[in-house]
């Protein structure tokens, strides 16, 4: 996409030095453009924008862009947020997470967080495995997979996060793929304008490690599959179970509204107050009182 | 409405935790974010009432974790901010403590001890984190460890704890015992304003040259706020002066040296003690937190009885005010250190005597405090 190098070049980091971390061929830069395209015509200022993500390859991706950025410890990205959101209301808070960062060891933190419904948007790049530190089984790796710390295949069953997000109380939850760029660009747009914890989950590929254990080829042949297995939610719905199997939904799962956390709190503080006027009155009454008698 | 147009102060009956509350409100902690466990609940409980009446927020997250997290995510947005737990509670916030420690964000975390290890006496008395409120987190770092002995203590050194952590960007631990915690006593707190409340230090240069973890004469770089303009990378990962991640050994070394600089170049604002009748004295008590309460009433009846005693009372645990100490070994007075471990501290100040003086300690792990009277009791033992 020649057109976009301005603008993906606008929100760099001209100070950091490149090459990035990531793998030739991964999902995660892709991502990153979607995000930055979505950013840039939603027109937020550099200012307002707080990149938070936890630990592992999607971990790394604040640090090459120019907003306030934020890498916290592993499964936590979600907690950090919280607390910036609730001092800066007025900021847009992103989080970026991988699939055993969010759903593993921040597994607790992203149910509640949309349980919470406090106004952040998530954004969980599944590439079924933990491809930091080297390819071991996540809570996404399909059952019977294979991975270094399972390498006679996953007896585990997998999570569906898009679905989780549902359950847990999201209102808003999409499904995409790095294949899918346009449609991922526009996923993320609505994401990050809807009032509310947003959840979106984006297929990508490990062809180091997820590809390279699976025999599932190289990179272009994983994005070639999620071209051929992703099926659009209004047709998903329409489809058997078994016509479905091997298969996932890309769109959106959930566009639903309900009262923000900060909405909520805020007639906490007017309730708290109320009961400090009534508190002083008596206190300011009984010296009143004292001092007559 | 805020907490200036509230009356003068008059004498009350308070409990160390609702002073710690309060305390925390008269700092300017505007944020709470904690997880409920005894004996530290009623902070949590106090504030959940207080901070949206000052338009402070009040969080409860889904375990002691996430709390930590939230806590440094709030300080980083610029609202002070404090969570409060217990032994098992403050097992799970090392993580992210060391986190804060390494990215230099100001905090306050209320450690009530109660006995351990794991669940352990749920709730009776013990000062048995006091090492883990040294190294709980993994890593060299330097820390700050207050402990208070009455009521009126936990409130002045929970603001203390707060100016500490906004003056040195770094966590600052609150380190009660369930005794404290819990006690009611009557308490007249310092009026609004009359508390020296100091906040963080901001950046004046221009966004284009803030260089967020540079090093100062004064050793703690001035901190961008989120939202502020300073747009700048805060990780967890070792980082060069600019914040971004690094691996070169010129930037590490100096790092990490620079953390502990800052912090032990003002030991003389850090280390706080109070001297009892020591000038005089042949035998020293050095106690905290409420152990300190029965050493006073020992060193009352020990003078009674015409024998020599001071009382060195810690309130600076960590830091561990060898400075203090050490002219007393040199000195060839007696120390005793009771406390409710097996000898935290009183290892400490064998460290810091290497062989000039004796050292006895009297050590309760059951449960129940230390009673002036088997302080006495080891006092007359020694003179006899």
């Amino acid at each position: 996409m020649i057109e976009d190098r301005p603008l993906i070049y606008k929100y760099l980091r001209h100070d950091k030095k490149f090459p990035h971390v990531w793998c030739g061929g991964c999902g995660i830069g892709i991502l990153l453009g979607s995000l930055i395209r979505a950013i840039d015509r939603l027109e937020y200022t550099k200012d307002e924008i707080v990149l938070i993500s936890g630990i592992g390859c999607s971990g790394r991706l604040p640090v090459y862009v120019d907003f306030n950025t934020l890498h916290t410890t592993h499964g936590r990205a979600l907690t950090f947020a919280t607390g910036v959101k609730l001092a800066k209301p007025e900021m847009k808070i992103i989080v970026i997470m991988g699939d055993g960062d969010a759903t593993a060891i921040g597994g607790n933190h992203f149910i509640h967080a949309a349980r919470r419904n406090l106004d952040l948007t998530a954004i969980i790049v599944n590439n079924n495995i933990y491809g930091m530190t080297g390819g071991q089984f996540s809570p996404t790796t399909p059952y019977g997979q294979r991975a270094t710390t399972a390498i006679y295949g996953s007896v585990e069953h997998s999570f569906d996060i898009a679905h989780l997000a549902v359950s847990a109380g999201a209102v808003f939850a999409a499904r995409g793929t790095v294949y899918h760029v346009r449609q991922l660009d526009g996923l993320i747009e609505k994401a990050l304008q809807k009032n509310g914890f947003s959840v979106v989950e984006i297929i990508s590929q490990c062809h180091t490690h997820f590809g390279r254990l699976n025999k599932l080829g190289n990179q272009i042949d994983m994005m070639k599959w999620q071209r051929d297995n992703a099926v659009p939610v209004e047709k998903a719905r329409k489809m058997s179970p078994e016509e479905m199997e091997g298969k996932f939904e890309i769109g959106i799962l959930v566009d639903r509204e309900a009262p923000n956390y900060l909405e909520e709190y805020e007639k906490v503080r007017q309730k708290a107050k109320e009961a400090l006027s009534l508190q002083l009155a008596k206190e300011e009454k009984e010296d009143s009182d004292r001092r007559e008698a | 409405m805020n907490s200036q147009q509230r009356p003068e102060p008059k004498a009350q009956l308070m409990q160390g935790n609702e002073a710690c509350a309060e305390g925390a409100l008269a700092a300017g902690c505007r944020f709470f974010a904690g997880y409920p466990i005894t004996p530290a609940s009623e902070i949590a409980e106090r504030l959940s009432f207080r901070l949206p009446q000052e338009d402070g927020s009040f969080i409860q997250m889904e375990d002691e974790i996430a709390s930590m997290g939230a806590v440094i995510g709030a300080s980083l947005a610029g609202v002070k901010s404090m969570t409060a737990t217990s032994g098992p509670g403050f097992s799970l916030m090392q993580e992210n403590l060391g986190f804060a420690c390494m990215a230099e964000v100001p905090c306050v975390v209320v450690n009530v001890m109660r006995g351990g290890p794991s669940t352990g006496l749920p709730t009776n008395p013990s000062q048995g984190d006091v090492m883990q409120a040294r190294w709980g987190t993994h890593g060299d770092h330097p820390i700050i460890v207050l402990s208070p002995t009455s009521v009126r203590e936990c409130y002045t050194l929970t603001v203390k704890a707060f100016n500490y952590s906004e003056k040195y960007r770094t966590p600052v631990i609150l380190l009660m015992d369930e005794v404290v915690a819990h006690m009611r006593e009557k308490v007249v707190l310092p009026a609004p304003g009359s508390l020296e409340v100091i906040d963080r230090l901001k950046p004046s240069v221009p966004p284009e040259w803030y260089l967020p973890y540079e090093d100062t004469s004064f050793g703690v770089p001035p901190m961008g706020i989120f939202g502020e303009g300073y747009r700048y990378h805060v990780t967890g990962l070792t980082h060069d002066i600019r914040g971004f991640p690094t691996l070169r050994q010129d930037e590490i070394e100096p790092f990490i040296l620079r953390l502990f600089r800052k912090i032990s170049i003002h030991f003389d604002d850090i280390q706080i003690v109070e001297s009892f009748q020591t000038e005089d004295a042949d035998l020293i008590i050095i106690a905290y937190g409420c152990t300190a309460r029965s050493a006073h009433r020992a060193m009352v009846e020990a003078r009674a009885r015409g024998l020599k005693v001071g009382l060195l009372k810690l309130i600076t645990l960590w830091p561990f005010p060898r400075r203090v100490i050490e002219p007393l070994t040199r000195a060839g007075k007696t120390l005793l250190v009771p406390e409710m471990n097996m000898g935290q501290i009183s290892r400490e100040v064998k460290r810091v005597n290497q062989g000039m003086t004796e050292v006895l300690a009297v050590n309760r792990i059951d449960g129940m405090m230390i009673t002036p009277k088997e302080i006495l009791e080891k006092i007359q033992e020694e003179r006899k």
